[in-house]
């Protein structure tokens, strides 16, 4: 489609702050030890990354202690081009967290779509945009523990111009905790043994060719790659520190800016850099 | 058809004859009135040999059916009702010509305009008025076409029976009607190109035309079978459309192409066939806006009448504004370049070209299978949750209302394993098989490279269902001159709405309403309406293929016989030859199929072309596996014929045959099993291999002689169409060696009536045959050499045998030998990676009893190849080697191609091939003559 562009070309990104909650989870408790102060540090590193150094208009929701999660932005919708699909994450307590988002999204003139009713069609459909890997040519939904085929069903009734093919997901909780995209044609991807059990069944059921960049760490796997406005192609990606061994394939992405960002508090709650934006493209298509 | 009848009476004769007389002597040379009288016999001899178990009636039986058990038989004669120009003697075939090209042709178009005048009342009266002109117009067109049309296509048919003309109505894909007149047993071809020639189409292989069946099924009508025999009681009206979209529209040479493609599309999605976002109909809308009212005009109010075209299923008046809002982004934009940027971004919606059917997967669930370019994709609900890509599937097979797939094993994984799916019904499996068998033609047996091999090209170019593949026909289209051709853009788009600009209601109509208007033949708007609630209601895509239509009265006990004796041969020889398999396949990942299963894992790694060496069955076997290729569709049309004469100089040295043939043979009979299970098709079952080209040529190769050639065949051989070539050589080789002893007087012995073929390569004095026998070649000479065959078969082994490869659907291999039976038989083998076609491979050749010392190859003293192109491509092939007596012989061998359509007289041509290579070498004998003809599937009876 006209809206068919390669991978990366964003203008814009949503995020939102870690709240005070950070660290207890959605439906209460008290989660892992996680250092709230570093976990704004570095969300404060990643918006810098963004706005500074890549250039994109960043739009920064504030943080709501209400809800612990709503920093995982990236969980609470899908989108594509002008499409944005609001999802319908697992958790019940998670889905409040649409609200601002849904807002924000509508001001930024995109088409703001939802899952549709809890009965009907898609009832009992759950999606999360961590489960969700868009190429630029076809969406990847990751079944998993937060994502069932009735939610990949809505995103492939929303984006029909692409083909939607789902994947198990192996080796992770989430698709994006073991892939992400590093490039327009290339896929970043971790190489344990469930990682690869996935990439097979994407490999299969794509009719595009990627190139495949395999890192031994799990966490290295979840990057954030753009294309800035400069036609400077960015990659943030976890700190030597998180991943030492992974930090020489990332080099050998060519003409590349790296920037490495650390994500380590988020990461301890099974987040991923990618999990805290939403990257929007509003330059004009047509 | 009476006249064959009358021969096979004939036959029968001659037939009951055989058996005692296969001693008998046959002049050195024979005369060629006797030969082609001899022929004729044949041919029909080949339905009587069948006969005592079958029913008596069936006098179609193709090829080698005379090889099929009663039972199978029956089915068939049931089942498929074969065109009968294939079937038509020889002789009549010849006479007709003349009486064609001389004066006949002018009677028959008198005839011919007597009766489009009569029907031509007939047809206007259900046509509206003011098609009259288009009518009239066609009418012209069809006069002209009249003589070429019969003259080829529809040569075996009696001419001077009263042509019995019907009209037929086409839509096209503007929604406008045409309309024309038909000989009734004109071919699907010929309406296609009546079709296509209005249109001014050249790109034609995109294109065909479908027309529904009795179960308001959409089919494909089959360019090379009547059309009254496949739309049967239906309707003569049929639909224009794309059949095989191409993969980049850009490439089109023609903007009249990409136009209709546009119109095409532009139907799907209005359809809802091809799904769409809301961005993606505004900016498709907005390209087809521009295309058809070029740039928009702030003074008008586009709007008012926006809502006339149709953009999206559910249209809405938002939608429209966003249409006219892109619009005017393209200002200056031409209606040619606005239809590539239509094309541009409609072939990337991930659903292009794609071809759905409903079906079931081993649990029970329900899903789509979606036949597309690349390959095979599992759908359920709109998830893609599996996708086999042509090159990881081995095999394609359909069995009763099952449809299955063989994968060839991943990286980590040591079988192969088959997926199947549960089609609704038989004949839905049936139309998916074929649809991916035509789309695997299509898209995939292509490489780039060989478009450097233009001589191989063409060979191929012209086998397919459709014609040609994808790359031939942008090869064919790139030699497209011509001054860029007037057409007018109708906006076909159009549907009265009511003025409130609601959506409407009834989407189908609109494209029958466009072009047709109120005035349309009411049937067609109904059937036209019936299909879109199919198409909507249960999102059917409605583009299949007729071609395997025919169906099955067989009972179910036959089918059970007959599917047993298949699985058993395909045991037996799966355990016979455990083999590497080529390595060449894209190391695309194995996943298991998610919701796929895998039924079956088969002990043998791959299915590997049998080296003859490993195989030993015997004859029996192959003798039962005959049958199967009966089962194959009959050849209507000869669209090329290789021809190969070797001539060969004879020392006096007679040795006996030594095992050389034997393993040949062997071979040979493998490859049978091979062929059984693809010929299947027209039965109950059906498989395709779809090995892609030049998987195994290496190592299937049977060789004994000249090396060389064979080598540099394989490299020149583009990977897939042409595989054939160099197999077949390499057979052939195998096959010299028997024949290059002298012809001894002997040889005649066969009976005269049995080969009349044979005769030629008898000796110098043969020669007179030669010229005399190609004209014969044509359609008729499967039949002749099949029935000689299958005396052949009757009183022995297998002498006659086919050979298939795995990578070919359709493919026949017969060879014929004089020698006796006792004597060795002969094999050639041969590989075709083709899909739609049929192959054979006719060999010809005298007989030498004694056998030289041929069972030892000789030592191989030159080899050369001369390729030379003049009328055809000839091939010559100088070998000499030194035989057991230390003489040397020479053997020549030409391989002479013949490419064409139906138009070329492929008789003359074969014969004055032949005649020049005699006369190019007077001192030489001519032993063998193997006509090998690759013709576009006849399709199996209705």
């Amino acid at each position: 489609m006209a809206n068919i562009y390669p991978y990366g070309c964003f203008t814009h990104a949503v995020v939102r702050g870690i709240p005070e909650s950070f660290g207890k989870l959605a439906e209460g408790g008290e989660g892992l030890q996680t250092d709230l102060a570093k976990a704004q540090r570095q969300m404060g590193v990643l918006t810098g990354a963004l706005r500074q150094k890549v250039g994109l208009q960043l739009i920064e929701i504030p943080a709501v202690t209400e809800l612990p999660e709503s920093w995982r932005i990236e969980d609470v919708a899908v989108i594509q081009g002008d499409t944005a699909l609001i999802t319908r994450p697992l958790k019940q307590q998670r889905r409040t967290e649409a609200e601002a988002v849904r807002r924000v999204l509508s001001e930024l003139k995109l088409t703001v779509l939802e899952m549709g009713d809890e009965e009907g069609r898609s009832a009992g459909a759950t999606l999360e945009g961590s489960d969700v890997l868009f190429t630029g040519k076809e969406f990847f939904v990751g079944i998993s523990k937060h994502t069932n085929h009735r939610g990949a069903e809505v995103l492939a009734d929303t984006f029909k111009d692409f083909a939607v093919s789902t994947v198990p997901v192996c080796g992770g909780s989430r698709l994006k905790n073991i892939c992400s995209m590093g490039g327009p044609d290339t896929i970043i991807i971790s190489s344990s043994d469930g990682a690869k059990k996935t990439l097979r069944m994407m490999e299969q059921l794509t009719d595009h060719h990627y190139e495949i960049l395999s890192v031994p760490e799990d966490v290295a796997a979840n990057c954030v790659y753009i294309r800035g406005p400069a036609k400077v192609d960015f990659l943030l990606h976890p700190t030597a520190e998180e991943c030492p061994n992974s930090v020489p394939a990332f080099q050998r992405l060519t003409d590349y800016t790296l920037l490495p960002t650390a994500c380590s508090e988020a990461s301890k709650l099974g987040a991923a850099l990618s999990s805290l934006c939403l990257l929007i493209n509003k330059k004009p298509n047509y | 058809m009476t006249t064959e009848v009358g021969s096979d009476s004939d036959v029968k004769k001659d037939e009951e004859k055989t058996p005692g007389d296969q001693q008998q002597t046959d002049k050195p040379a024979e005369p060629p009135q006797e030969k082609s009288a001899s022929i004729e016999a044949e041919s029909g001899q080949e339905a009587c040999v069948s006969s005592p178990p079958a029913a008596g009636g069936q006098k179609k039986e193709k090829t080698i059916s005379r090889f099929l058990p009663p039972w199978l038989k029956r089915q068939k004669s049931q089942s498929q009702d074969k065109p009968s120009e294939s079937s038509a003697p020889e002789q009549e075939s010849v006479e007709l010509k003349e009486e064609q090209t001389d004066g006949g042709g002018a009677e028959q178009t008198e005839e011919k305009k007597e009766e489009e005048t009569e029907e031509k009342s007939v047809g206007s009266a259900d046509t509206q008025p003011v098609r009259e002109e288009k009518e009239d117009e066609s009418e012209l067109k069809e006069e002209e076409a009249v003589i070429p049309h019969e003259a080829s296509v529809l040569s075996g048919l009696k001419l001077n029976k009263k042509m019995k003309m019907v009209v037929c109505h086409v839509t096209l894909l503007d929604g406008s009607l045409f309309s024309c007149e038909l000989e009734k047993r004109a071919k699907g071809q010929y309406l296609f190109f009546q079709v296509c020639e209005h249109l001014n189409l050249l790109e034609k292989d995109y294109f065909g035309l479908s027309f529904k069946d009795n179960t308001e099924q959409r089919c494909w009508l089959d360019p090379n079978k009547e059309i009254k025999r496949q739309i049967r009681n239906s309707q003569w009206q049929f639909t224009f459309s794309v059949k095989f979209y191409p993969l980049d529209p850009s490439q089109l040479t023609e903007d009249i192409t990409r136009y209709l493609l546009c119109l095409q599309l532009r139907q799907d999605i209005a359809l809802g066939r091809l799904p769409c976002s809301f961005v993606t109909h505004a900016l498709l809308g907005s390209y087809t806006l521009q295309a058809e009212l070029g740039d928009h005009d702030p003074d008008e109010h586009r709007l008012d009448y926006i809502s006339d075209f149709q953009f999206a299923p559910n249209q809405t008046k938002e939608l429209e504004e966003k249409v006219v809002e892109l619009q005017k982004s393209h200002r200056g934009m031409t209606p040619a370049q606005s239809d590539a940027q239509f094309l541009e971004n409609a072939k990337k919606l991930s659903m292009y070209g794609v071809d759905l059917h409903h079906a079931k997967d081993s649990d029970g669930v329900d899903i789509m299978l979606g036949v597309c370019a690349n390959g095979l994709l599992i759908y359920k609900d709109r998830l893609r949750i599996n996708r086999f890509a042509w090159p990881k599937i081995l095999k394609i097979s359909y069995k009763r209302s099952n449809f299955y797939i063989k994968i060839r094993p991943g990286e980590a994984e040591q079988f192969e394993s088959t997926v199947g799916f549960k089609l609704p019904n038989h004949r839905a499996a049936k139309r998916v098989w074929k649809v991916c068998v035509e789309h695997h033609t299509f898209f995939r047996l292509v490489s780039p490279e060989q478009s450097t091999k233009t001589k191989f090209l063409t060979l191929g170019s012209k086998f397919r269902y459709s014609g040609r593949t994808q790359a031939q026909t942008r090869q064919a289209s790139s030699l497209i001159d011509r001054p860029t051709p007037y057409f007018q853009r109708t906006s076909s788009k159009r549907l009265s709405r009511s003025l409130d600009g609601a959506p409407v209601v009834s989407v189908s109509d609109y494209s029958q309403a466009a072009g047709a208007g109120e005035n349309g033949p009411p049937l067609e708007l109904n059937s036209d309406s019936k299909s879109k609630l199919r198409v909507q209601g249960e999102n059917i895509y409605v583009r299949h293929s007729n071609l395997m239509l025919e169906d099955l009265d067989k009972t179910q006990e036959d089918v059970l016989k007959h599917q047993a004796s298949i699985s058993e041969l395909k045991r037996s020889f799966m355990e016979a030859t455990p083999e590497p398999r080529p390595s060449q396949w894209d190391k695309r990942l194995t996943g298991s199929p998610a919701t796929t299963l895998r039924m079956q894992t088969q002990g043998v790694p791959q299915e590997t072309p049998p080296r003859p060496e490993t195989d030993s069955r015997d004859a029996s076997k192959s003798a039962e596996v005959k049958p199967e290729v009966n089962g194959q569709p009959e050849v209507v049309e000869v669209v090329e014929e290789t021809v190969v004469i070797e001539e060969v100089i004879k020392p006096r040295s007679p040795a006996p045959e030594a095992s050389v043939p034997v393993e040949t043979e062997c071979a040979a009979e493998v490859k049978e099993e091979r062929s059984l299970s693809s010929d299947s098709d027209s039965e109950e079952e059906a498989e395709y291999h779809a090995q892609p080209p030049s998987t195994s040529i290496s190592i299937q190769q049977i060789k004994e002689e000249p090396e060389e050639e064979q080598e540099a065949e394989l490299t020149q051989a583009p990977p897939s169409v042409i595989e054939s070539q160099p197999i077949t050589e390499a057979v052939e080789p195998a096959l010299s060696a028997e024949e290059e002893k002298p012809a001894e007087p002997h040889e005649d012995e066969h009976t005269d009536d049995r080969e009349p073929m044979a005769t030629p390569d008898e000796g110098p004095n043969g020669h007179a045959l030669h010229a005399e026998a190609p004209p014969t070649a044509e359609e008729e000479e499967p039949h002749i050499v099949n029935g000689s065959s299958s005396r052949v078969e009757a009183e022995h082994l297998p002498q006659v045998i086919c050979c298939l490869e795995p990578p070919v659907v359709k493919t026949e291999m017969v060879t014929i030998s004089d020698t006796f039976a006792a004597q060795k038989t002969e094999i050639s083998t041969k590989e075709v990676p083709i899909v739609h076609t049929e192959t054979k491979t006719i060999t010809y050749e005298a007989a030498q009893l004694d056998g030289n010392g041929d069972g030892e190859p000789g030592v191989l003293m030159t080899a050369q190849t001369i390729t030379s192109e003049s009328l055809c491509t000839t091939t010559t092939t100088h070998i000499t080697k030194t035989l057991k007596g230390g003489l040397s012989e020479t053997r020549i061998e030409k391989r002479i191609v013949i490419t064409g359509d139906s138009d070329i007289d492929h008789d003359q041509a074969l014969a004055q091939a032949i005649k020049e290579a005699k006369e190019q070498h007077p001192d030489m004998s001519v032993t063998r003559v193997v006509v090998h003809k690759e013709t576009e599937l006849a399709e199996d009876k209705d």
